[in-house]
């Protein structure tokens, strides 16, 4: 019999962006907020060692343990799903902060095609562009909406930028917070070579702060130092937004926000159609804890978002074969594999040095920037070159035909190790009525509960999409002056093993039926008014951009909802 | 030209670093790890000193018997050989990286889902064995000599360069006949742990005073580039994570 302690306001299943943002937002306005986070504490002194590549990138220190709990995969319906057994594909977050401590810190804003993609893409190329198969549709919600919840988002973080040229963007209430970050040689070659191209680049908006900054709600940080750790790392001088450096102390500060952490959600309890609150167990002794609450909120990744109301039983599961149900419905991901990478003979480049977010990007080939009348795909996706820090282990390119080993290998890696630039596509993933997320029946976690099931494999319009991008990709190195690239030629099956982006999306889709959707556009949940569920688990299809902007966006937008709902009840919109 | 850009990119140390931007945001100070490393008085003029080259005491092993030591330090020396460019596998230490490593969690898959049951799957679906990595390399090695005994009549690291090399591209290309684990993913294994050996900070008994970050001009573990990041490519005095200690 599980212990029962005092009821909450609010009791948040997991502490990472989503969870510190509404914790900071309802903690201010004086509700009492319970932050149940399943991994460790996490603070900036943890990472006095973390210019390490070993234990960090190959050993993956701060990511969540697989050997606890991992998900199942398989291509389609007609294979057997398999565990995840080692990491590849993507990494899961850990600990307080979540996947927000070791991003990358890329933060940008959907384009407003991808709100409405659906109209807008029958409205100029009519319903015979949609695939039967592919099950986009619009979120519920339009980019002006959402715009003012961006701006309290990058403001939060400090975002460094500058202003996106292409008309295709959404408006901006008002400029960046910070300046954009210093331009490296690579950088600037990209510039003119897409400018040459008649394109439009612009520096990528960053989280790593390119001066130092106070945010609205007085929390100071320091600049950005280029240490190139960012992606899979911790930031050592809290210069990269992370929930544990910004919200977090926020809500901590107003004496309303407990965090629990080392406490792992079981279950959403329920009578009838109303939350009751979780239980959890507190996995240092093994006791089993209920947490009653008059509010709910889901604020983990993905998977654990879509496995809990599935565990829960909450909400209507979905069914492929008929395509109706939501939980589980519109799972994406992101086309990462359409790029070139540029081999230069008598060019050096310190790119040993670099920060997460620094780069230069284009949005010529994004959303419907572009005409699609005669490609085999829509959308489409952002390219950039990044600056990211080349780390050695990880970083070990040859020009194609050149042995993966051996005397020749070690020669042209050596030759190669600061003379070669990657250029890529961030491709869009649009759903499928044939991917989703569902309970395996198979393989557990380590307290007996059933592991999520991913069906997913790239289709026509990956393919074609991916290809697109690696020529783009290849135009621009060529006009950089490139000796020699080799460029993605034809993308082959989703393969879970290579990494390629912690961008996983879908599950819990926002809209305004709730037939077709899981939460309206506060992201409370259609089928329970008290149960609010926010990340990128809201999208219904996947843009051609990293999903942090737009996660932190949402997590805006839902705490005011659930502000709403404490004064309204019943369903807020 | 060379040697002043030299000169100068070595102030670029940590030291100097905390001098130059004080740390502190429109007169807060910032928390965090950065006070810690304000050194503490010490004279921090000298570098480090390197550590006597005749007494490694952590060139020694903790899971390979002399045996797969030996091969392990074959085996790499052929995946990354010494040239002109520097040391291999072998001078760098990389078997002993893989010894320390194989006898911890890495060695007993210690975070990978290593629940049953165990099915054969797609390639795309990953590793579904139940063989954790020490295994592999015990099972691996093993038939690394059985096949060298078996095509060149002597053990592995008795076998020219090029007989080795033979031998390791059969592995790689699966022409070897194994029935208990994969060739190629053995070989993969073995490539993978040597880079990682080769690259890794020499706290983990690879990568030998730094001279695989020497030859690629990586600069290891670095506070700030801040200074630089605007600027054409320049070499770097590499540091690794000790000279943090100092601090």
């Amino acid at each position: 019999m599980a212990r029962k302690l005092p009821k909450a306001d609010v009791v948040l299943v997991g502490v990472g962006w989503t969870g510190g943002i509404i914790a900071s937002e309802l903690t201010k306005k004086g509700l009492k907020v319970v932050g149940l986070e399943r991994g460790k504490e996490r603070k900036t002194e943890d990472y006095f060692m973390v210019h390490d590549e070993l234990r960090y990138a190959l050993r993956y220190d701060l990511f969540q343990d697989l050997s606890k709990e991992t998900i199942t995969f398989r291509g389609n319906e007609r294979i057997r799903a398999l565990p995840m057994r080692q990491y590849g594909s993507f990494l899961l977050g850990d600990g307080l902060g979540g996947s927000g401590v070791h991003w990358n810190g890329q933060t940008y804003r959907f384009l407003p095609y991808d709100f409405e993609i659906r109209s807008k893409t029958i409205e100029k190329y009519g319903q015979n562009k949609i695939p039967a198969e592919m099950s986009i549709q619009d979120w519920g919600i339009t980019y002006d909406q959402l715009e003012p919840y961006y701006d309290k988002f990058e403001k939060t973080c400090g975002i460094s930028g500058e202003e996106n040229p292409h008309p295709g963007a959404g408006k901006r209430s008002d400029k960046f917070p910070t300046p954009p970050m210093k331009k490296s040689p690579a950088i600037k070659m990209f510039e003119t070579a897409a400018k040459n191209l008649k394109l439009n680049p612009y520096m990528m908006p960053s989280a790593n702060l390119s001066e130092s900054y106070k945010n609205p709600d007085g929390i100071s940080r320091a600049a950005c130092q280029y240490c190139g750790y960012c992606e899979r790392f911790g930031c050592e001088y809290g210069a990269k937004a992370d929930p544990v450096v910004t919200v977090i102390p926020v809500a901590k500060k107003t004496g309303n926000f407990e965090i629990r952490t080392h406490s792992h959600v079981r279950r959403i309890l329920h009578t009838g159609n109303k939350a009751t609150g979780v239980l959890y167990v507190d996995t240092t002794t093994g006791e089993e804890i209920e947490q009653p609450a008059d509010i709910v909120v889901l604020t983990s990744y993905v998977f654990n978002n879509v496995r809990l109301l599935l565990m829960s039983d909450l909400g209507r599961p979905y069914d492929p074969a008929t395509g109706t149900g939501v939980i589980g419905k519109n799972y994406a991901y992101q086309v990462m594999k359409g790029n070139a990478v540029g081999f230069f003979n008598d060019k050096e480049f310190s790119t040993f040095a670099g920060a997460g977010s620094l780069g230069i990007v284009l949005d010529d080939y994004n959303g419907d920037n572009f005409d699609h009348s005669n490609l085999g795909f829509i959308h489409g996706g952002s390219i950039s070159l990044t600056q990211t820090g080349l780390r050695p282990i990880q970083n070990n390119p040859v020009p194609k035909g050149t042995p993966a080993w051996g005397k020749e290998f070690k020669q042209q890696s050596l030759k190669y190790a600061n003379r070669f630039l990657s250029v890529g596509g961030q491709g869009s993933s649009m759903p499928f009525k044939h991917h989703y997320l569902d309970l395996d029946p198979t393989y557990k976690d380590a307290f007996g509960d059933p592991l999520i099931r991913i069906t997913f494999d790239f289709e026509d319009q990956d393919r074609n999409l991916a290809v697109f991008l690696a020529e783009k990709s290849a135009q621009i190195l060529k006009e950089m002056g490139a000796n020699h690239i080799d460029s993605l030629k034809e993308l082959g099956p989703y393969d879970i093993t290579t990494y390629q982006s912690t961008h996983n999306t879908g599950g819990v889709i926002m809209g305004a039926d709730p037939s077709t959707s899981a939460v309206n556009n506060y992201l409370q949940m259609w089928d329970v008014d008290n149960l609010f569920v926010v990340g990128a688990a809201n999208f219904a299809h996947n843009s051609g951009y990293n999903p942090t902007g737009t996660v932190g966006a949402l997590a805006y937008r839902c705490a005011e909802g659930i502000d709403k709902y404490r004064q309204t009840g019943g369903q807020v919109v | 030209m060379a040697e002043e850009n030299k000169e100068k990119q070595e102030t670029l140390s940590r030291r100097r670093f905390l001098r130059n931007t004080g740390f502190t945001v429109g007169g807060l100070a910032v928390g965090g790890i950065l006070g810690s490393l304000v050194p503490r008085g010490k004279d921090d003029n000298k570098n480090n000193p390197p550590a006597p080259q005749d007494q490694d005491f952590n060139q020694a092993l903790m899971y390979f018997t002399p045996e797969q030591f030996r091969i392990t330090e074959a085996a790499t020396e052929r995946i990354f050989p010494e040239d002109d460019n520097g040391p291999g596998a072998k001078a760098l230490g990389v078997a002993y990286f893989i010894d320390h490593q194989l006898a911890g969690d890495w060695g007993f898959n210690a975070r990978d889902y290593m629940q049953s049951p165990f099915f054969p799957g797609e390639k795309v679906q990953g590793y579904q064995g139940r063989l954790k990595r020490r295994d592999i390399f015990d099972i691996g090695l093993r038939e690394l000599q059985n096949y060298s005994n078996t095509v060149g009549k002597k053990n592995f690291e008795e076998l020219s360069g090029d007989e080795q090399d033979k031998i390791l591209k059969d592995f790689e290309e699966d022409k070897v006949n194994l029935t208990t684990l994969s060739p190629s993913g053995f070989f993969q294994l073995l490539r993978s742990a040597t880079l990682e050996g080769v690259y890794s900070d020499p706290l983990y008994g690879g990568n030998k005073n730094m001279d695989g970050w020497k030859m690629r001009n990586y600069p290891g573990s670095q506070m700030a580039y801040a200074e630089i990041i605007e600027k054409d490519f320049q070499k770097i005095k590499p540091q690794s994570l000790q000279s943090h200690m100092k601090h």
